[in-house]
């Protein structure tokens, strides 16, 4: 039990520090989808849910469990949902640029 | 299947799908790559969902399915709604999954108690205490955005002091039960006392704050998610929660930065109340005023325009007016590009959503560090719906309430056009000296409607 809670320190502490430098480089102008997204990914506290759901331990922990996935899912399909329509919207004003760099290589 | 490789396939699941969260993350660095991040993001979740089906403890999927389709049924219209509205949308959606944890956390407890372990039930009670601070807090939160809330601050005497207290008893109890994981009776104390103190937290925080306290309400919503991770042991949902977690601090960092204000100031300090000392200069000064006809002449004239856009534009709906102005200008070859200050919208990058919808290409808009040092070469800055934002008296009077927060530079441009309903004071009440300058001229008027006469200007006159 003990070395299962220091590893999990130790997972917390690295994701945090990638978390850091990776969010880091998310431009300002994307900081909305950027917050819309980390709520999606977020909501992975659902898988919590179905577990406490699926074993049916106690009345009250699946009647607490459904709403918790309920809520959990309506954030994944939600947040996924409007964060795809909200970079659909960016675009540039120069359109080629815009794949450059990626489908330079294909041509 | 044997249990354990069953087990183990689970594992490898979660790891396939934690390296596609980072990846998600990481893809939505450029605009050109934020899509696929979208599409790691769900495939990762799909993965992740699906392995834990295979969870060998799961005996009935009635109910599993049912909530499933009931959270899609719930999430698809808060996906679609208008941009106006994602800041609250999203303050809905931590509240969500504040909901939860919170939840998953209290069954844990009633199910394990009173057979849990000390750092367990630490773990426990930081889950809980910031899930159920986190759900009333961002209902509050979005209640004010969607002004169904007073979005004045509201305050009273001792009111930190109360907010504190509380704070110390939830915690105190908590320090109880985990010494006492058999203490059942006092675990409801510890979700209704943070519940509560949700609600105090945000009455006193005012509507300009709003970028800072949604920005910080995602963070101790990922890291309540991470908390209950630890709880349950569950890697993958550590990882997403100290991403959430890590994202929303540093967005809190950049929001009070560019209020020039710390988290504590923000969370205790109350802003926009009344100021006693800017009814001392009341004196009626003198304005230049300009109609559509001469603003529309200016424009035409210039090379070198910034169109700086506040929270004002986007009630107006004038976003749309904003983008043929700035067709008709390029049309011109006039250099057209947008200023945008941090908090300008409701949320971080609130405003480029809104003027990406109006199709405004992202490369016209500039954040504020980059555009300042280009105002002096600026021919025309017209500021259409933002006030504090564009307040010299940030820069040059020490007595202001907002001495220090950095602004847009907008008052070094050659001539300054600001659209503007009246000379009533902007939402933290402060008086502009911008709008009395000589180089100023105010076009007054409804901001989509003033647009709307400029754009008629210039078509007129090719017509």
């Amino acid at each position: 039990m003990g070395s299962n809670l220091i590893d999990a320190l130790f997972i917390f502490m690295l994701a945090a520090f990638i978390g850091f430098e990776v969010i880091r480089r998310v431009s300002p102008l994307l900081h909305t989808p950027l917050m819309s997204l980390t709520n999606a990914l977020d909501a992975i506290a659902v898988v919590g849910a179905i577990v406490l759901v699926g074993e049916r331990r106690s009345t009250v922990s699946t009647v607490l469990g459904t709403i918790a996935i309920v809520a959990a899912t309506s954030n994944v399909v939600g947040g996924f949902l409007i964060t795809d329509r909200m970079l659909k919207m960016f675009k540039s004003s120069r359109p080629g640029k815009d794949r450059a760099p990626s489908s330079g290589s294909k041509a | 299947m044997t249990p354990l490789t069953s087990q183990t396939l689970i594992e490898v699941l979660y790891l396939i799908a934690s390296i596609l969260f980072i990846l998600s993350l990481k893809w939505l660095s450029s605009p050109s790559t934020a899509r696929h991040g979208v599409l790691a993001g769900e495939i990762g979740m799909v993965i992740a969902i699906g392995g834990t089906l295979l969870h060998r403890g799961i005996v009935d999927y009635k109910w599993i399915a049912i909530s499933l389709v009931l959270g899609t049924i719930v999430g698809v219209p808060l996906g679609m709604v208008q941009m106006t509205a994602v800041p609250q949308r999203t303050a809905l959606s931590h509240a969500f999954g504040a909901l939860c944890v919170t939840l998953v956390g209290t069954s844990e407890f009633y199910l394990r108690s009173p057979d849990v372990p000390r750092f367990m039930m630490s773990v426990l009670a930081i889950e809980v205490i910031l899930g159920s601070l986190t759900f009333t807090g961002s209902l509050m939160a979005a209640g004010k955005l969607q002004e169904v809330l007073p979005q004045r601050p509201i305050t009273y005497k001792g009111q930190n002091f109360v907010n504190l207290a509380l704070l110390a008893v939830a915690i105190a109890i908590a320090a109880y039960i985990v010494v006492h994981p058999g203490a059942k009776t006092l675990f409801p104390a510890m979700i209704g006392i943070p519940l509560v103190f949700g609600v105090l937290m945000i009455i006193p925080i005012g509507g300009a704050d709003m970028p800072t306290v949604i920005s910080l309400l995602n963070s101790y919503a990922g890291l309540s998610a991470a908390a209950m991770g630890f709880v349950l042991d569950n890697k993958l949902l550590i990882i997403a929660g100290a991403l959430d977690g890590s994202s929303g601090f540093i967005l809190s960092v950049i929001m009070s930065k560019a209020m020039n204000r710390s988290f504590t100031n923000v969370l205790f300090g109350a802003f926009g109340q009344v100021q006693p000392a800017a009814e001392a200069g009341q004196e009626v000064r003198a304005v230049r005023t300009a109609s559509a006809e001469e603003a529309a002449q200016i424009l035409s004239a210039a090379n070198k325009v910034v169109i700086v856009p506040g929270y004002g534009m986007a009630v107006a709906q004038a976003q749309h007016k904003v983008r043929e102005l700035y067709d008709a200008l390029t049309k011109r070859g006039v250099e057209v590009r947008f200023a945008i200050h941090p908090v300008a919208g409701r949320m971080p990058g609130h405003m480029n959503v809104l003027l990406a919808e109006a199709d405004i290409p992202y490369d016209c808009l500039v954040e504020m560090d980059d555009i300042n040092g280009d105002f002096p070469q600026t021919d025309v800055a017209l500021v259409i719906g933002a006030n504090d934002v564009t307040n010299p008296a940030a820069r040059t009077d020490p007595g202001s309430p907002i001495y220090g927060m950095p602004i847009l530079d907008v008052d070094k441009a050659r001539t300054v056009m600001v659209i503007k309903r009246s000379m009533s004071p902007g939402f933290a009440g402060i008086d502009n000296p911008l709008y009395y300058m000589d180089r100023t001229l105010m076009l007054f008027g409804d901001a989509k409607g003033f647009v709307n006469n400029i754009v008629r200007e210039f078509s007129g006159n090719h017509g």
